[in-house]
């Protein structure tokens, strides 16, 4: 579904985004892309949702080149992902149930069918008490849950999570990816870059790791550094 | 589709509320400029009008030498380009009018034996800026002794003309520049009040006439509240200045009330209202859309 063939972002000024980077995510995966900061894992995310385009090589995402959109065709894409945010991104001035309502907006859904939907995505985040709080009257997990449930309202066809718990405490942190993982057994695709090291080393899945842009490892039920056994975990997050 | 269009009043609405004050200066702006746009306009027709008349006005006066066929004269000028009436007046006939025009000096003609007039020519041109080049080639006619068309008057009024519309032409211009740049200003701080909305609504899939929208009726508002009360105030102001014309008439002060006119000036400035406000949002919003 989401497929890149040496993609490779050089920024003006000569900075390296990402190398040559060839990776295939399937239908209904959960990816974890690890690595330090400036490894290109944001880049990386950028190129996905076509914020930025690649300086060379192709991306294909459902089954078009994202590579070489017009303009139009830019917004469509998006309205296949759902973006999570490490800084959530939710307008102060609205509720947890008008920003989530601001994703249909955009695509041009019915009233009605806003009505039904919003509610339903709060509820499965589990915020269905909070539909009309505003973000300041909510905690950074309950935030962060706002943001989740704005990018499964759309029912996109890929869930992009970009160091999603970066600012949470790790019990609330575990919680979001478990829901992130629960989405996933619901048949979401869902790529999350992060550099959580104890969720990734706990939750065993596919790991791709980055280093100074380039793809050093992908593997399968992996853990944030090569070579960890899968037990116990505390031995591979104190390295 | 609906969707997308409440979502967009409804922004342009809040934004407009929260800036009002400077909306209103900016509509204020919009209004001063086209109220002198449309001022100019209407000062470029009446004075086109007035030229018209005193274009028309103008007479080259043809004088025949004595014993020539005036008829064959007559050939000679119809055959010129430009020419739009001929007539001709006798020595007689310019005798009488001029004993009429001295009144009771008259007896000062008393004296002659014989009429020392000639026969004349009175042509009227097509257009007033023809008239010198015209009376030139008559002149050259056989059998015209002298032309004569108040020299000097018709070239001053033609360059006067041109000076005054190219002058209109390049004030109306920069006042147009002026007043988009204002909108611009004005709908730039609505715009970086929601810039974080705008990358967000990027993000989420929002096409660029969406994000576009709200901005757009906002700057179109602005520019149709500046239009709607231009139109007002020059509405007022000509129709008071074409009253107290109409008191104290001038035969050569003929207003131009033509009632298509001046709607085509009111559609004009709504038009010119609401593309300066568009053009300015569009103007404000485009950096922001690159995400």
């Amino acid at each position: 579904m989401l497929d890149l063939y040496n993609a490779t972002k050089i920024y003006p000024g000569g900075t390296t985004g990402v190398l040559d980077i060839t990776l295939r995510v399937k239908k209904g995966e959960f990816v974890f892309i690890v690595g330090p900061s400036g490894a290109g894992k944001t880049t990386l995310v950028k190129l996905i949702i076509r914020e930025e385009v690649p300086t060379r090589g192709q991306i294909y995402f459902n089954g078009r080149n994202i590579s070489r959109l017009r303009p139009g065709d830019v917004a469509l894409l998006r309205r296949k992902i759902g973006i999570v945010f490490q800084d959530f991104r939710l307008l102060p001035q609205k509720t947890a149930y008008e920003n989530v309502a601001l994703a249909l907006e955009v695509m041009g859904v019915s009233r009605r069918e806003i009505r039904r939907r919003v509610p339903e995505a709060l509820a499965r985040v589990g915020l269905a008490e909070k539909l009309h709080a505003f973000p300041h009257q909510l905690s950074g997990g309950e935030q962060q849950r706002v943001g989740v449930a704005r990018a499964i309202v759309k029912q996109p066809l890929l869930i992009l999570a970009d160091e999603p718990t970066g600012n949470l405490d790790p019990e609330t942190s575990r919680q979001l990816m478990e829901l992130l993982a629960d989405l996933n057994t619901e048949g979401t695709t869902v790529v999350v870059a992060t550099h959580a090291r104890d969720i990734v080393d706990a939750m065993r899945r596919r790991v791709v790791e980055l280093d100074r842009g380039r793809l050093v490892r992908d593997e399968e039920e992996g853990g944030y550094t090569a070579g960890c056994s899968p037990l116990p975990i505390t031995a591979c997050a104190r390295q | 589709m609906l969707t997308a269009s409440y979502y967009c009043l409804r922004q342009a609405v809040t934004s407009l509320g929260r800036n009002f004050w400077l909306a209103a200066a900016a509509a204020g702006i919009v209004a001063v400029t086209l109220l002198i746009l449309g001022a100019f306009v209407l000062f470029v027709a009446n004075l086109a009008s007035w030229t018209r008349t005193v274009e028309s006005s103008i007479e080259i006066n043809a004088f025949l030498e004595a014993g020539v066929d005036r008829n064959e004269v007559r050939r000679a000028v119809e055959r010129l380009p430009g020419v739009a009436s001929l007539t001709f007046i006798s020595k007689e006939q310019a005798l009488r009018e001029m004993r009429r025009s001295l009144g009771e000096r008259a007896d000062i003609l008393e004296g002659l034996d014989e009429n020392p007039l000639p026969d004349t020519y009175r042509i009227k041109a097509e257009r007033a800026e023809q008239v010198p080049a015209l009376a030139r080639s008559i002149e050259q006619i056989p059998g015209v002794d002298k032309v004569n068309y108040g020299q000097g008057i018709v070239e001053k009024v033609i360059a006067v003309t041109r000076w005054i519309n190219l002058a209109s032409l390049v004030s109306a211009g920069l006042l147009g520049l002026a007043a988009v740049f204002l909108i611009v200003t004005t709908i730039r701080l609505s715009v970086a009040a929601r810039q974080e909305e705008i990358s967000i609504m990027k993000f989420l899939g929002a096409s660029n006439w969406f994000v576009r929208s709200p901005f757009l009726i906002e700057g179109m508002t602005v520019g149709l509240a500046g239009a709607v009360l231009a139109t007002i105030l020059l509405n007022l102001g000509y129709l008071s200045l074409v009253g107290r014309l109409e008191e104290a008439p001038l035969f050569f002060l003929q207003p131009v009330t033509d009632q298509g006119f001046l709607l085509g000036i009111v559609g004009g400035i709504v038009g010119l209202g609401l593309g300066i406000g568009g053009l300015g949002s569009l103007i404000s919003v485009r950096k922001f859309l690159r995400v």
